[in-house]
């Protein structure tokens, strides 16, 4: 099965976390849809070549976000609220601010230093999609 | 039946320059249980002790239930083992091999010894004095998987191969374990295949068992804190934590009993703690041998 999940040696994250986050990216950008069915633990890691203990963690860590759902004998799916995808897409956000207000306070940046880089980077960003 | 494949307690043996010493070892069914450790650390000892092939001085072998050396002609049927020195005729082709196998057991799958040749890229009329290492290390293991045993004991399946191969037999290893009946062990110096694709891991290091974990659980246990240490600080020896490298300013914690906490209790000490990372398979394999041999020779 094609799932185009990559597990990379190379990423310095646990590879659950790993296959947490592209779960993630498949429901956020919607190529998993609320409701869906989601391959079992043991499908997903037959498929991914990875431990079964490791994809279990990632399920149960979804679950506890409320992102899937899992009943016995079931399998898994996602979870059905309307709003998941922007959800996830809002908790990406916050995680990268978090990191950019992190690494400024290191830098010794001041907010206003902040905010000059924010737009600077929007700018860019702007100007691509231009082009 | 109980719920664990295979079942090693208190399990003994004197050599006379090296000794097995009351090796514990339980992996449930359905799970990939990964042993590793160092060249000589009784990794194959143990493995032809669970096979039956080598007999315990004390302790006790149960196999699928059955007990060893005892029962292993009535649990062989079930158990599909293969190691590096599996030898194959040499002078005869790999269909005659397939064809002796399966008119010993009954469970043989022929189209999925089909498939495997496929997959493997083997040609079932060669004769194996043509076989390259890597092909002969997937003949021997279509055979074995050809049975589909409930039970899969390999012996070093990915040493000395190509990346290719190697993650050829990987797949192979995790497709068969789409069957939740089926139980894997396997042994390996090569950490990645066992980070990758083991449910459990036991640690093996001269004769003794010196860890046995859920992977996750046992991964999640250990980081690295990168630390920064200000002048007229001495960093206190804290609990859970193995080995501290300190250069200068710049210290190296490394900790087997990770706790969420550990990072405050080092700042309140007075040091910055820059980074915490996740350690790799590997990383945990060279710091634990390096930390039981230094508790040894203490």
């Amino acid at each position: 099965m094609g799932h185009s999940f990559i597990i990379s040696q190379s990423d310095k994250r646990p590879m659950y976390l790993q296959i947490i986050e592209q779960i993630k990216q498949r429901i956020a950008v919607g190529d998993w849809i609320p409701g869906q069915q989601i391959p079992s633990i043991r499908q997903l890691a037959v498929d991914l070549e990875v431990s079964i203990i490791t994809v279990k963690r990632a399920y149960l860590e979804l679950e506890r976000e409320g992102i899937i759902q899992t009943r016995h004998g079931k399998g898994s799916q996602v979870a059905q609220a309307g709003d998941l995808g922007s959800r996830l897409r809002e908790a990406e956000l916050a995680q990268h601010l978090e990191q950019v207000a992190k690494l400024g306070t290191m830098m010794g940046l001041g907010f206003g230093d902040l905010e000059e880089r924010l737009r600077a980077a929007t700018d860019q960003v702007f100007d691509k999609e231009l082009k | 039946m109980n719920d664990l494949a295979i079942d090693l307690r208190g399990v003994s043996k004197k050599y006379k320059f090296f000794s097995l010493d009351k090796v514990d070892i339980q992996v449930p069914r359905g799970q990939v249980m990964g042993l590793i450790g160092p060249n000589g650390a009784g990794k194959s000892t143990t493995i032809r002790i669970l096979m039956g092939l080598v007999h315990q001085d004390q302790g006790e072998v149960r196999v699928l239930g059955r007990r060893m050396p005892e029962e292993q002609i009535a649990a062989k049927w079930d158990i599909g083992f293969s190691s590096e020195d599996l030898r194959l005729y040499e002078a005869m082709t790999l269909e005659w091999h397939m064809a002796f196998v399966r008119s010993v057991y009954s469970t043989w799958d022929q189209q999925y010894a089909n498939l495997l040749l496929k997959r493997f890229g083997l040609r079932a009329e060669q004769k194996m004095k043509g076989f390259s290492h890597g092909q002969r290390v997937k003949a021997a293991l279509l055979l074995v998987l050809a049975r589909r045993p409930r039970l899969l004991v390999l012996d070093e399946p990915t040493t000395g191969l190509d990346p290719v191969a190697r993650h050829e037999i990987l797949r192979e290893l995790m497709g068969a374990m789409a069957d939740e009946e089926r139980t894997v062990l396997f042994s390996s110096h090569n950490t990645q295949d066992v980070e990758q694709i083991s449910d459990q891991i036991t640690f093996i290091d001269r004769g003794r068992v010196i860890d046995s974990f859920d992977k996750e659980t046992y991964l999640d246990r250990w980081r690295r804190l990168r630390l920064e240490v200000p002048p007229g600080i001495d960093l206190p020896a804290l609990p859970g934590v193995i080995a501290v490298k300190q250069q200068g300013r710049i210290a190296i914690a490394t900790a087997n009993a990770f706790e969420p906490d550990l990072p405050n209790a080092y700042e309140r000490t007075g040091a910055r703690v820059n980074r915490v990372e996740n350690m790799t398979l590997e990383e945990i394999f060279v710091a634990n041998v390096e930390h039981s041999r230094e508790e040894v020779n203490a």
